[in-house]
């Protein structure tokens, strides 16, 4: 009878010490914003480097505390640089690598079949009766839905719309009520309204001076198993091709972050 | 502590709970007495939602109330506004939710109903109207108080599907259980914490309801479910 316990003790060791089969393996928190962009990215960077990236999308907020308590993920790529720098203030981050990879930029975005003529009206385009809800990432603890609720304020009209708000639980979902039929219109980042299932959708591009600008950090987490995996991908997030799929995803990368 | 969330979910689980009783009686009552050859196939949608992912009832209630659904465009030509983000959606969405909680146990309970009571009773010239009132259902209180409060309970800690319908609007959407992971996104432990004990309490104390009116009444109505 021994001799079967000990095939089957060895099969589970090998299913659990499988020889590595990439080069590096990156394991990267994403804010739900970065779900196209960081799709491509992460493909180009895998064709190039023969490291696998495996990417978790959600909340910045929800994934800060999951870090906090042990989440293990190499990378964090937050859409509020605020998060970041609580996990530096903790000790749970890499000390210098935090770094501003990109801008987020917010739209008004409605379904192509919308009555409302978006691009005449602007703001006022959400007063109209038609629109009975507006979805927008959860202002406690999305970046987006801060900027959104920032971003009415400013335009004078939150508390007359304040009654139609719906939060999605981060921006992605926001989108998807909106997408889904569900809401009228949406506070959604540029990057969600110019990716290709919501590109035929009508969108109206809220200035940037309307809201504190949506600076999206990323650091290296202290408890990363592969910590020179990680700092590669940082390298390649600050290079040229690398900006230019941000930019073309609706982000403006920021002066700093430009390495070579 | 959050009580306009928890308050919201306490009549939440009443309406859906006294939903269910109305919808589950009948139901069970013909699922438990039919002998239709291909019953088993509604048995297996009744208890569907078992299984089933609330992401995916989730995902099925939104499409099923947008603008292109169903659901959603009769709401609309009867009350002019969409049904996702309300309260009446979510009423809907937790009724399917919690539908098998309610229905199974009363399956099993009118199921133990001794047979030659019901014999008797027609026998003696009873409809099965009659019947049903005057012998099933008085000896089924045990499984209706175990539909009703198993229906109110599940509800109550009922997390995916309004987070996918909710839109996590206070007073309107945003219960308890949302309530309680936004405070732990927004890294609110304390507060997330008291709420969440004061859930443990209250669905410890209604579990223990259940178990000693099933006990007191030597029925067996929970013991034979689900595992019947």
């Amino acid at each position: 009878m021994r001799f079967p316990l000990r095939s089957l003790i060895l099969l589970c060791a090998l299913a659990v010490f499988r020889p590595a089969e990439a080069a590096h393996n990156i394991r990267v928190a994403a804010a739900a914003d970065l779900k196209f962009a960081l799709d491509e990215l992460g493909m180009r960077y895998e064709k190039q480097s023969g490291s696998k990236i495996a990417v978790s999308y959600g909340s910045s907020g929800n994934f800060l505390a999951q870090i906090q308590n042990g989440a293990p993920f190499d990378v964090f790529l937050s859409a509020d640089i605020e998060y970041p720098r609580k996990l530096e203030a903790a000790g749970l981050a890499e000390p210098g690598t935090l770094y501003a990879y990109a801008l987020g930029r917010i739209v008004i975005w409605m379904p192509a079949d919308t009555r409302v003529d978006l691009s005449k009206l602007g703001w006022k385009a959400l007063l109209d009766p038609d629109i009975q809800k507006i979805a927008i990432g959860n202002p406690e603890h999305a970046p987006y839905g801060r900027a959104a609720v920032a971003a009415l304020r400013n335009a004078g009209i939150y508390e007359q719309v304040r009654a139609k708000l719906v939060y999605g639980e981060n921006i992605a979902q926001a989108a998807q009520f909106v997408a889904s039929g569900n809401a009228q219109a949406g506070i959604l980042a540029l990057s969600l309204a110019i990716s290709p299932p919501m590109r035929e959708g009508k969108r109206w591009d809220i200035p940037t001076n309307m809201h504190p600008p949506i600076e999206q950090a990323a650091v290296i987490l202290r408890n990363a198993k592969d910590k020179d995996g990680a700092r590669a991908f940082l390298i390649f997030l600050k290079s040229a091709e690398a900006r230019k799929i941000l930019e073309s995803y609706g982000f403006s990368v920021p002066a700093s972050a430009k390495s070579q | 502590m959050n009580v306009e969330a928890l308050l919201l979910s306490l009549r939440l689980a009443l309406c859906v709970a006294a939903i269910l009783l109305v919808i589950g009686v009948p139901l069970a009552y013909w699922l438990a007495y039919s002998r239709w050859r291909w019953k088993f196939l509604l048995e297996a949608i009744v208890a569907l939602p078992l299984v089933l992912p609330p992401t995916v009832l989730g995902f099925y209630m939104l499409l099923a109330m947008g603008p292109r659904g169903a659901l959603g465009r009769l709401w609309y030509a009867a009350f002019g506004h969409g049904l996702a983000f309300t309260f009446a959606g979510l009423v809907i969405a937790s009724v399917l939710y919690s539908l098998p909680f309610a229905v199974q146990p009363l399956i099993a309970s009118f199921e133990t109903v001794d047979r030659k009571l019901l014999d008797a009773s027609s026998v003696l010239g009873a409809g099965r109207m009659r019947t049903f009132r005057r012998i099933i259902l008085p000896l089924s209180v045990p499984g209706i108080i175990t539909a009703l409060v198993l229906s109110f309970a599940h509800t109550l800690g009922e997390f995916g599907v309004v987070l996918m319908v909710g839109g996590n609007l206070a007073g309107v959407t945003r219960t308890v259980s949302i309530d309680i992971y936004d405070r732990a996104q927004s890294l609110d432990y304390a507060g997330a914490s008291r709420t969440a004990l004061l859930l443990l309490v209250i669905s410890f104390v209604v579990l223990s309801a259940v178990y000693g009116v099933n006990r007191r009444a030597g029925h067996r109505a929970w013991a034979s479910w689900p595992m019947k």
